[in-house]
């Protein structure tokens, strides 16, 4: 069980915060939620590297940093190039003793576009060779820095002002590509998804991956209010509503053993706890269009879609 | 060019960040601003948890906001279990 690693959150919240208030992400955002979090986890000396994106423009704006650790954006591509190279100058300084750490935590943030897209080979790189880091995703499904264009991580039928819906296509024509799935596919140590309105989990997972030796990646769902169109209010509960309609199930890959984990683990014992996706599309207004009655069919494709990915996912961890 | 390379503390301050963002207040971009009820509120923290904005704050006894820089996005009323948070027009 992952039940062993418990934090205090009274305790925890009495301490400075290492994303500092101030920045300029949108109200309701998810992102700073993830990043708070996840540094959170470690007491270890923490090196952040961060690829091009919300995150990145909105917490470091000159000449203003919200960062309370050390703190590198190189470009968009090569987050993960940039956290190999840190991992190796710590590796060479230890050789020559000049380095006083025994542990350094090295976190990479980087948002869709910087995964799926722009940072794929980098980040296929790193995992190949094996670095000690942690590369957390913060999954928003489109650019929204730029003004929401699609991307690898934008789902079928999503609106975004590249895939824009209307009369010639019904939003993004292609499903989201499964970036947790080529991660695993390079063996490493420990993979997980999680998402900020399950945050003992997603703290857990990332101590975890902090913990193994060698690369790790989480995929944290990170729902915008501006892109997918709902109440800034609303972001922890369409998180939620992704988990309850297994949109997005919460599992882990660890030791090449796969597990299903909180309200996903849940849900695989009693499956009557299982929601339709409409419940998770309807709430946006990116998807309101396929409540069309020439775009149902759609829905009837995302669900069939899901199913197939959680009956997958069953058979993998050994629930089925 | 037989100059000896400089270190990161003698770049220019424009290719490094050097204020603390807390010097900048975004409390200003609230509609809606969260009014907690310290009699409803059970200190379960989860305000504090899911503000993105790190303006709930926690002194071990009781919960407060810093207006300073909440942007009055509302998910601290939303995810309340005991609805011990309001949100009230500016």
């Amino acid at each position: 069980m992952s039940g062993k690693i418990v934090f205090n959150i009274r305790e925890l919240a009495k301490r400075p915060p290492k994303l500092l208030p101030g920045h300029r992400l949108c109200a309701g955002c998810a992102a700073p939620i993830i990043a708070k979090l996840a540094l959170l986890a470690t007491d270890r000396p923490t090196i952040v590297v961060n690829a091009t994106g919300c995150l990145e423009v909105a917490t470091t704006i000159f000449p203003y940093t919200s960062w309370n650790v050390p703190w590198i954006h190189n470009a968009f591509e090569n987050a993960a190039s940039t956290a190999s190279g840190i991992e190796a100058v710590i590796k060479a300084l230890k050789k020559k003793g000049k380095y006083k750490y025994e542990n350094v935590d090295i976190i990479v943030f980087a948002g869709d576009g910087g995964t799926y897209d722009i940072g794929l080979q980098s980040l296929s790189g790193a995992l190949e060779r094996g670095h000690d880091f942690l590369y957390i995703l913060y999954d928003n499904e489109a650019y929204m820095n730029t003004g929401i264009q699609r991307s690898g991580g934008t789902p079928l039928g999503a609106w975004t002002t590249t895939s824009p819906a209307g009369r010639v296509i019904p939003g993004k024509t292609q499903h989201k590509k499964p970036i947790a799935d080529i991660a695993v596919a390079h063996r490493i140590p420990y993979v997980a998804t999680a998402t900020p309105a399950h945050w003992m989990d997603f703290m857990r997972k990332v101590r975890k991956g902090l913990d193994v030796n060698g690369p790790a990646f989480i995929h944290a769902l990170s729902p915008c209010d501006r892109g997918w169109r709902f109440d800034t209010s609303e972001t922890i509960e369409v998180c939620k509503l992704a988990v309850d309609t297994c949109y997005f199930p919460l599992w882990e890959f660890e030791n090449g053993e796969w597990r299903l984990t909180d309200r996903s683990l849940a849900i695989a014992r009693n499956p009557r706890l299982k929601k339709p996706v409409e419940e998770f599309l309807k709430v946006q207004g990116r998807f309101k269009h396929l409540f069309k009655p020439e775009n149902r069919h759609l829905i009837e494709e995302i669900q069939r879609h899901v199913d197939a990915i959680w009956e997958d996912l069953l058979e993998r961890t050994g629930i089925k | 060019m037989g100059e000896t390379l400089r270190s990161w503390k003698e770049l220019p301050l424009s290719a490094l960040p050097f204020k603390l963002s807390t010097e900048f207040k975004t409390g200003d971009w609230r509609t809606f601003r969260p009014v907690v009820d310290q009699e409803k509120c059970t200190r379960c923290l989860l305000c504090w948890v899911y503000c993105p904005d790190m303006s709930i704050v926690w002194d071990g006894q009781r919960i407060s906001v810093n207006y300073d820089y909440c942007k009055g996005c509302g998910i601290c009323a939303r995810e309340c279990p005991v609805k011990a948070i309001e949100m009230v027009k500016e």
